[in-house]
C-alpha cells in the first residue's frame, strides 16, 4: 500500500467528503443537541447554587441515575477498543470500516462516565483530593487508576491507527486544516520502515487494550461487589459487568453504525454483511447476559437470605418490577427474536435490537444501584427515590454532548480508516485467500474451475 | 490507650428522645425542617428506632437508640476515596468534613445506614444559633457526617486531667447522649478496663451487637431481653 493521497480522494470519496463538507442538516442537529447542552449547563450551575438537595436522592438512596450512568457510559466505552481490538487481533477482514467508529465511542465516553462521577459528588472542587489524598482500600480510587489507564491507552489506540489517515488528509487539505493534520500526522510518508512501525505500534495496543478493557469493567463492578450491601456483594459482578458492557458497547457501535451511513451515504462501506456479523455477536451476548442475569437471580432467591430477599423481590414483583421487567423483554426477548433469524437480522433489525439493548441495559444498571440501596438492612424512615429534572435534564445533556462531540470528530477525521480500507482491497483480498489456503488439506482447484 | 464503647439496654429505654436532642445541641447538628425530613433528608446524629414486637394484641415495643456503632472494621472506612472517614488509635471511626468529597460511598458501605449527608447548606433557627458548641464544627453542604462519639469532650478531659495531673477517669469522657438518658439506659466507658460500667454491661447475657454476621465488631452494644 502505497500513500497517494489523491488516490485516496478519488477511491474513497465517501469517506474523505463529510469532513470538507457540511450540509445543512448537520447545523440544524448541531443547533438542536447545544441548545441540549446549554440547557444541562443550567441545570448543573442549578444544583452547584443548591446542593445536591436538587436531585431526587435521599438516605438511604445516596446513589441514583448519575451512578447509573456512569456504569453505563463506561460499559458502552467496550464498544471501541475491545470489539475493535478482538476483531482486528483475530484477522476479521470485515473490521476495516468499523474499527474507527467504535474506537471513537470509547475515547468519548469514557469523560462522559468520568462526568457523571463528578455530577454525583457533593463537593466536586474537592475531585483532586481523590489523588492528592488517595486511599487505596477504596475502589473508586482503583476505579480513578483504571480508568485514566484506559483512558490513555484508548486514545493511543485511536491515534496510531489514524497517523496514515492523517497524512492522507495533510496532503489533500490546506490552510488550518492543513497544519492541524501535519502536526497530528508526524511526519508520516508510508516509508517501509514507518509502516513497519506502524503495525507494530498497532499489534502491541491491540493486544494490550483487552486487559485494560476487561479491568476497567471490572473494577467498576467492584465499587459495588466490594461493599456487603445485600446484592452488591457477588462475586460474578466482576464478569457480569464485562458482558453486559460488551453488550451495550456493540449495541452502541451498530446503532452509531446505522446512523453514519445513513448521513453520510457510506452504504459501499457499510454492508448488510457488517450488521449481520455484529447482530450475531449482539446475540451472543444476550444469551451470555440472559445466563449471568438468571445465575445472579437463582442464587440469590435460592438462597433465601434474609437481607437479599426484599431487594429481590422489589426487583421481581416489587416497586422496581416494571424496570426489571422492561430490561429483561430489552435485553433479551427483543433482541433475541430479532437476531436469531436471519430473515430479520436486517440493518433495521439490528438497529431495532441495539436501540432496545442499549435502553435494557440502562435500566439494568439502575436496577442494580437504586433497589439495593432502598432496602437496606435495618428499618430506616424510607423516601422513595424519584429523579428529578435536574437529573434528567443532565442525563439528557451528557448524552447531547456525547453524540455532539462524535458529530464533530467526523467533521475532523475520517470516520472510517482509509489507509485500512485500501490495504484491504489492495493485501487483505490476496492475503486471506493465501491464509485460507493453508488451512485447507489437499490440492486447491483454482479459480473459475470449481 | 483505651478502646471506647458504649452499651445501650433497650429494655430501659423510654423513648424520650433527649438523647437525640442533647446530641443536636452538642454536635451542631443542623435543624431539619419537615419538608426536609419527607424526603428522607433529615440529619441526626443519633435517633430512637421503634420496633415493634408480635402481633397485635400480644405486641411489645421497644425503643432502640441508633448511632454510628463505631466498628472495629468499619466498612465505611475501607472505601472512602480519600481517607475523609477513619478509625482513630482509640477505635472512635470519625470524619474529617474538609476532607470529604462527597461521594456518599462510605454511606453505601455503612449496613446500619447511620452516616448522613448535608444535602442542603445547614440551617439553624436563631435560638438555637445562639447555643452553638464552639469545639464542634459546622458541616457544610456536600459532606457527610455522623456520630463521633463526642470525641471533641475527650480531647477536653485528656487536657483538663493532664493540666490537674492525674489519669483520665472515665467520668472525665462521657458523650452528651449518655450523660443526657434520664432512664439511664446507656453507659459509655473504656472496653479495655474490665472494671468499666460498659465492660460490665457487656457481660450481661442479654448483650448483642447489631447485625453481628458481618463481622463488623461494633462499638456499641445493646441489652435487649426483658420485656
Amino acid at each position: 500500500m502505497n500513500l497517494d493521497s489523491q488516490k485516496a480522494l478519488k477511491e474513497d470519496r465517501p469517506i474523505i467528503s463529510p469532513i470538507f463538507t457540511t450540509g445543512r442538516g448537520y447545523y440544524i442537529v448541531t443547533g438542536l443537541l447545544l441548545a441540549v447542552c446549554l440547557w444541562a449547563l443550567f441545570a448543573y450551575i442549578w444544583q452547584l447554587r443548591y446542593g445536591l438537595s436538587v436531585t431526587g436522592l435521599n438516605r438511604p438512596v445516596y446513589w441514583g441515575i448519575y451512578i447509573t450512568n456512569f456504569v453505563f457510559f463506561i460499559g458502552v466505552s467496550h464498544a471501541g477498543t475491545l470489539i475493535s481490538a478482538i476483531l482486528r487481533l483475530t484477522n476479521a477482514e470485515w473490521r476495516r470500516p468499523i474499527t474507527r467508529m467504535a474506537e471513537v465511542i470509547t475515547v468519548l465516553v469514557l469523560f462522559f462516565g468520568v462526568g457523571n462521577v463528578l455530577l454525583d459528588l457533593g463537593r466536586p472542587d474537592r475531585a483532586l483530593y481523590v489523588i492528592q489524598h488517595g486511599n487505596f482500600t477504596s475502589p473508586l480510587l482503583w476505579d480513578v487508576t483504571a480508568i485514566s489507564v484506559y483512558l490513555t491507552a484508548s486514545l493511543i489506540y485511536l491515534y496510531i491507527p489514524m497517523i496514515p489517515d492523517l497524512a492522507i488528509l495533510r496532503d489533500v487539505s490546506n490552510g488550518w486544516r492543513k497544519k492541524i493534520y501535519r502536526a497530528l500526522a508526524v511526519g508520516f510518508t508510508s516509508t517501509d520502515k514507518q509502516r513497519r512501525r506502524l503495525e507494530r505500534a498497532i499489534a502491541i495496543m491491540a493486544i494490550m487494550v483487552i486487559p485494560i478493557a476487561i479491568s476497567v469493567h471490572t473494577v467498576v463492578s467492584w465499587v459495588f461487589a466490594m461493599t456487603i450491601t445485600p446484592m452488591w456483594h457477588s462475586t460474578i459482578f466482576g464478569p457480569y459487568f464485562v458482558v453486559g458492557a460488551i453488550f451495550s458497547g456493540i449495541a452502541a457501535l451498530i446503532t452509531a453504525m446505522v446512523i453514519l451511513r445513513r448521513v453520510y451515504h457510506l452504504e459501499d462501506y457499510l454492508r448488510p454483511i457488517h450488521f449481520n456479523n455484529l447482530g450475531l455477536l449482539l446475540l451472543v451476548m444476550s444469551l451470555l447476559w440472559l445466563y449471568f442475569t438468571f445465575a445472579e437471580y437463582l442464587t440469590v432467591w435460592y438462597g433465601q437470605k434474609p437481607y437479599e430477599l426484599p431487594i429481590f423481590w422489589a426487583k421481581v414483583t416489587g416497586e422496581y418490577a416494571p424496570y426489571f421487567w422492561t430490561m429483561f423483554v430489552t435485553c433479551f426477548v427483543i433482541p433475541f427474536a430479532i437476531l436469531a433469524r436471519k430473515k430479520t437480522r436486517t440493518i433495521t433489525g439490528t438497529l431495532v435490537a441495539s436501540i432496545s439493548v442499549n435502553i435494557g441495559m440502562w435500566l439494568e444498571r439502575f436496577t442494580i444501584v437504586v433497589p439495593s440501596l432502598s432496602n437496606p438492612r435495618l428499618p430506616v424512615e424510607m423516601a422513595q427515590y424519584s429523579p428529578t429534572w435536574v437529573e434528567w435534564s443532565l442525563m439528557a445533556g451528557f448524552f447531547a454532548a456525547f453524540i455532539l462531540l462524535y458529530m464533530l470528530f467526523t467533521k475532523l477525521f475520517p470516520i472510517i480508516s482509509i489507509w485500512e480500507i485500501r490495504e484491504g482491497r489492495e493485501i487483505g483480498v490476496s492475503e486471506t485467500v493465501e491464509r485460507l489456503k493453508t488451512y485447507l488439506p489437499g490440492e486447491i482447484k483454482e479459480e473459475g474451475s470449481a | 490507650m483505651s478502646l471506647w464503647g458504649m452499651a445501650i439496654d433497650v429494655d430501659r429505654c423510654t423513648g424520650c428522645q433527649a438523647c437525640v436532642i442533647a446530641c443536636k445541641q452538642e454536635n451542631n447538628v443542623p435543624f431539619s425542617t419537615p419538608e426536609q425530613a419527607d424526603k428522607g433528608r433529615h440529619i441526626a446524629w443519633i435517633y430512637i428506632q421503634t420496633e415493634i414486637e408480635g402481633e397485635f394484641p400480644d405486641i411489645n415495643i421497644r425503643f432502640r437508640p441508633m448511632l454510628c456503632q463505631h466498628c472495629e472494621r468499619p466498612p465505611c472506612v475501607v472505601v472512602c476515596p480519600t481517607g475523609a472517614t477513619y478509625k482513630n488509635d482509640e477505635g472512635i471511626v470519625a470524619q474529617v468534613y474538609p476532607r470529604c468529597i462527597g461521594c456518599r460511598y462510605c454511606a453505601n458501605g455503612c449496613p446500619y445506614a447511620v452516616k448522613t449527608f448535608n444535602y442542603d447548606e445547614p440551617v439553624w433557627p436563631e435560638r438555637m444559633k445562639a447555643s452553638m458548641n464552639e469545639d464542634v464544627s459546622v458541616r457544610y453542604k456536600g459532606v457527610i457526617e455522623k456520630c463521633t462519639f463526642c470525641s471533641h469532650r475527650l480531647i477536653h478531659a485528656r487536657e483538663k486531667a493532664a493540666v490537674e495531673g492525674r489519669e483520665l477517669q472515665e467520668e472525665d469522657y462521657q458523650p452528651a447522649c449518655v450523660e443526657t438518658c434520664p432512664a439511664n439506659a446507656m453507659v459509655f466507658g473504656d472496653l479495655e478496663n474490665p472494671h468499666s460500667k460498659v465492660s460490665q454491661w457487656n457481660q450481661d447475657p442479654r448483650a448483642e451487637y447489631l447485625l453481628e454476621g458481618l463481622g463488623t465488631r461494633p462499638k456499641v452494644t445493646y441489652l435487649k431481653g426483658g420485656v
